[in-house]
């Protein structure tokens, strides 16, 4: 076996070790790269930016903790920036692991907003954000598509009460909200599909402006939305929430993550390209022959 | 009866669903929630079962000292485990007070979350190795997948320098054109077969869930 | 005499400026009263308002033509708000805020008695527009449009696209469907993946190894896991032909048992009902990856011979496919999650694309009524590439009446 043919076959294992050789020296290796901005995640960013004190969005938080890395810092950036301007959040999730996604949100976004900061050039105060009045969490309940459609006539319907137990119509925030309509927009943070239950039911049916925020694999099947127009923003993978993080000027795990993606990315170009320079020498030794 | 009964409540609510659709009237939203209402009490009762049929393959591995009975040992106890730190040590059943007991948020926290992400991030080295494998210029369109691929990773990489906008370009044109149309046309092949699966099942054409061929 | 002169001069100066000074002073005066009276603006006409049509009622569409003073300079019309009564004389409530730059208005309420702005279909209502300036105190109401009432439609309009194509496509189920039964020939393509299932099954037999069937993470209602019941029924069947093992893992409890009937039928079709176990289809977990974990670790214990992974995946196809490959496994896959085609198209011997696995119900057994809907399918299918090329040529004409048509509003 020549070099050629080692290169064409080498051993599973060698790519495993070399890809966690370069995750972890450049994860303790602190430096930043340059993230440059897309149009579908500047849409997202742009529609949030134009919210205004009072408005009230859905932030539905549909994945587990396998896919915390790449969304996650979505939905801090997003909140945090809701809770800045004295946006209201209705939280929702159709994942059932999402509920614990939702209440570590809400504790570690409440921390952060108690806090004075500055976020592009705009001075907020730090102030304590009360459930009931500056959010609500709805909880889970099963079959999102069903969940989707009866939110669409009446929250009350799969949620007469919030996560807590509080019946909805006793809660300061859901007075004269009954359903999407109330609501200047969705964002719908998904690993799997319901992202597509969203824009079959959610925005087919009731026409709320909808953004996605989803895995990378995801992200690739979302465009044919994105051009038709079905939603108005796309932000995929670890990428896009990095591009959040920095249109939110809240840098954050994304932005550290970024760097490790870089790398790992271009480890796996150099196997690849290591691999082709091997089965083409190889094709053209055996046509020699 | 037994397999009649089935097909004729199928076809019945399959119709009334699909007619449902075209009336926007108020009675039918009724008829809608009301449904949805439904398959929600139907889909927490389907969970019990599969609770206890976990439960049962489990124990029988412990019970007859099956291969690896030990494994089953782990589940058994993650299981009941969670489901007594989720009730709050059995003393609320109907509220999600459970949710903030602290041997549940912990278990959530340092088991649940660690694990998860750790079976996720598999992923990543198994890309590696499948990348490896399958982008290989065997012919002319493995040649286009493959640079396809490679311009894909690269967009964002600051590392190009003054490639990176023409790279960025290039893979927006390819996500925004030749990948739109495939989806778009692999969609529509696939929205027509599950319209045409589901008018099956309505009509009991296809009944392969009844459990007959 | 000089100091004669200056002092006229100085005093015919002083009253030349004493009368300015008044005339100013006059001009001051008569100012207000271009102030006090502000005209007042035309107000806005042609008002009119009907029942919001294809809707589930509680709702009336409010339009009007514009002021012919909106954006004039001088009597400037911002904007409108549009009014409601239950009766011509009053009281007239305002239901919008100030509407800017539009002329029609939806005014909806909510549906139910004692909800808040609970608004009754079948009552008469009486709507009244009131054009705006800056100023709010200078404003003009349009003449009382009612009485119009508000009501439910039994057919939604907007939906008649989606109601023709589903009919056409009921017709041509139908229609294709009489055909394969009168005994005429359907033409189906090979599928590599379905016909690879024997192979794979007589592998497993050779080998002494059991066969893992993987349904996927849809739950009962999905498509492609009904079109995975029936490959399941027919692969069930042959494993029990051949006295060869078989493991489902299921992932949601509804999904389990039916495949557990699916499973129990097929050992009786085959005359095997002794040699059919519960335990061969049980359930794991309906977490998708601690689901992975699980199927992995069957696939690293018992080292199956094949592999099927038939239905709807996400983000762990992948991994259960390389994990196959470790094992030594042939792998067949077949979803219609067009993102994890490729994985399975990498890691897999044989794949199914998309609607290929929707197909195999059809190609498996061959029987007429499969096989008929299956056509039905392709010349729909056709049928929309024939629509999406006429309604391409009918907007670079500049006709936009075809592509509307099928735009589904609701």
């Amino acid at each position: 076996m020549n070099i050629f043919d080692r290169m064409m076959s080498l051993d599973r294992r060698w790519v495993f070790l070399s890809l966690a050789i370069v995750c972890v020296v450049t994860y303790l290796w602190d430096f930043s790269v340059p993230i440059t901005i897309s149009n579908e995640v500047k849409s997202i960013y742009d529609r949030f930016d134009s919210l205004q004190e009072g408005d009230m969005i859905y932030m539905s938080v549909d994945y587990d903790p396998n896919a915390l890395a790449e969304l996650h810092p979505t939905t801090y950036a997003l909140a945090e920036m809701c809770f800045r301007k004295k946006v209201k959040i209705i939280f929702g999730t159709l994942s059932n692991l999402g509920q614990g996604m939702v209440d570590q949100v809400i504790r570690d976004i409440a921390d952060s907003v108690s806090h004075d900061a500055t976020y592009n050039g705009v001075f907020y105060k730090g102030r304590e954000i009360v459930n009931g009045v500056d959010y609500v969490f709805l909880g889970y309940k099963p079959y999102p598509a069903m969940v989707i459609q009866a939110m669409g006539l009446d929250f009350r319907v799969p949620f007469p009460t919030d996560f807590y137990g509080t019946i909805l119509d006793s809660i300061p925030i859901m007075k004269g909200t009954k359903n999407f309509d109330q609501c200047k927009m969705v964002i719908d943070m998904a690993a799997g599909n319901v992202a597509e239950m969203w824009i079959t039911y959610g925005h087919g049916n009731y026409g709320v402006p909808l953004a996605l925020a989803v895995t990378g694999v995801m992200g690739a099947d979302m465009y044919p939305y994105l051009g038709s127009g079905q939603i108005f923003g796309l932000a995929a993978g670890l990428l896009g929430s990095a591009q959040i993080e920095k249109l939110c000027n809240n840098p954050g795990r994304a932005m550290d993550g970024m760097r490790i993606q870089l790398f790992a990315h271009i480890l796996i170009i150099f196997f690849i390209v290591m691999g082709n320079v091997g089965f083409l020498a190889t094709r053209n030794r055996n046509k020699m022959r | 009866m037994k397999r009649q009964l089935p097909l004729m409540l199928v076809f019945v609510f399959g119709f009334a669903m699909i007619i449902q659709y075209f009336i926007p009237h108020q009675a039918s939203e009724w008829v809608n929630a009301f449904f949805m209402d439904w398959m929600m009490i139907i889909g927490v009762f389907a969970l019990a079962l599969g609770i206890w049929s976990l439960t049962k393959v489990s124990w029988d591995k412990v019970k007859y000292k099956k291969s690896n009975w030990q494994y089953a040992i782990v589940t058994l106890a993650g299981l009941f485990l969670m489901i007594f730190f989720g009730f709050d040590y059995f003393r609320h059943f109907s509220t999600p007070v459970g949710s903030n007991n602290y041997m549940y948020v912990k278990f959530y926290q340092h088991i649940v979350i660690p694990i998860q992400s750790t079976m996720f991030s598999l992923l990543a080295f198994f890309i590696a190795s499948a990348a490896y494998r399958a982008f290989r210029a065997r012919s002319l369109l493995a040649t286009l997948l493959l640079i396809a691929a490679l311009v894909i990773m690269l967009r964002f990489n600051p590392l190009l320098g003054p490639l990176q906008p023409i790279m960025e370009d290039f893979s927006v044109w390819l996500l925004n054109v030749p990948n739109l149309a495939a989806k778009r046309a692999i969609v529509i092949g696939v929205g027509l077969g599950m319209v045409a699966t589901a008018l099956k099942v309505i009509l009991g054409i296809e009944r392969a869930y009844l459990g007959k061929d | 005499m000089k100091l004669k002169i200056v002092v006229v001069l100085t005093m015919l100066f002083m009253g030349v400026w004493a009368m300015a000074s008044a005339q100013e002073s006059l001009e001051t005066i008569a100012a207000p009263d271009s102030i006090q009276a502000a005209p007042l603006p035309e107000p806005a006409k042609e008002l009119s308002a009907k029942d919001a049509p294809d809707d589930h009622g509680h709702a009336i569409d409010v339009t009007w033509a514009k002021s012919p003073d909106d954006g004039e300079r001088l009597k400037n019309v911002i904007g409108y708000i549009v009014y409601r009564a239950a009766n011509p004389d009053g009281p007239f409530e305002a239901r919008s805020g100030l509407l800017l730059g539009t002329t029609s208005y939806t005014d909806a309420g909510a549906l139910n008695e004692g909800e808040n702005d609970f608004m009754p279909d079948y009552q008469d209502y009486y709507y009244r527009v009131r054009a705006m300036t800056q100023d709010s105190t200078v404003f003009a109401d349009s003449d009382i449009f009612g009485p119009v009432q508000s009501y439910g439609q039994w057919y939604d309009k907007g939906k008649t696209a989606v109601l023709l194509l589903v009919a056409g496509f009921l017709f041509l189920t139908i229609f294709f469907i009489s055909k394969a039964r009168g005994g005429a020939e359907l033409y189906v393509r090979r599928l590599a993946g379905i016909e690879a299932v024997d192979e794979a099954i007589g592998r497993a037999t050779e080998m002494g190894k059991p066969i893992l069937y993987v349904l996927g993470l849809g739950t009962a209602a999905d498509i492609a896991t009904i079109a995975s019941y029936t490959i399941l029924g027919r692969v069930a069947k042959k494993v029990a032909e051949y006295q060869t093992g078989l493991i489902v893992p299921c992932y949601d409890p509804i999904v389990m048992t039916v495949a557990q009937e699916t499973v129990r039928t097929a050992y009786l079709d085959a005359g095997r009902p002794d040699a059919f176990n519960q335990d061969m289809v049980y359930f794991v977990t309906n977490q998708q990856f601690a689901y992975v974990a699980g199927v992995n670790g069957v696939m690293l214990r018992e080292r199956p011979a094949t592999n099927l992974y038939m239905g709807k995946f996400y983000a762990e196809s992948l991994i259960l496919a390389e994990t196959g490959v470790v094992a030594g496994s042939i792998q067949i896959s077949g979803t219609d999650e067009i993102s994890q085609i490729p994985f399975f198209v990498v890691a897999c011997d044989y794949t199914l694309i998309g609607e290929e696995l929707y197909a195999a119900s059809a190609y498996l057994g061959k029987e007429p009524l499969l096989l008929g809907s299956l056509k039905a399918q392709d010349y729909a299918k056709a049928g929309v590439i024939i629509l999406a090329v006429i309604g391409f040529i009918s907007l670079m004409l500049g006709y936009h009446d075809f592509v509307d048509f099928f735009h589904v509003t609701g």
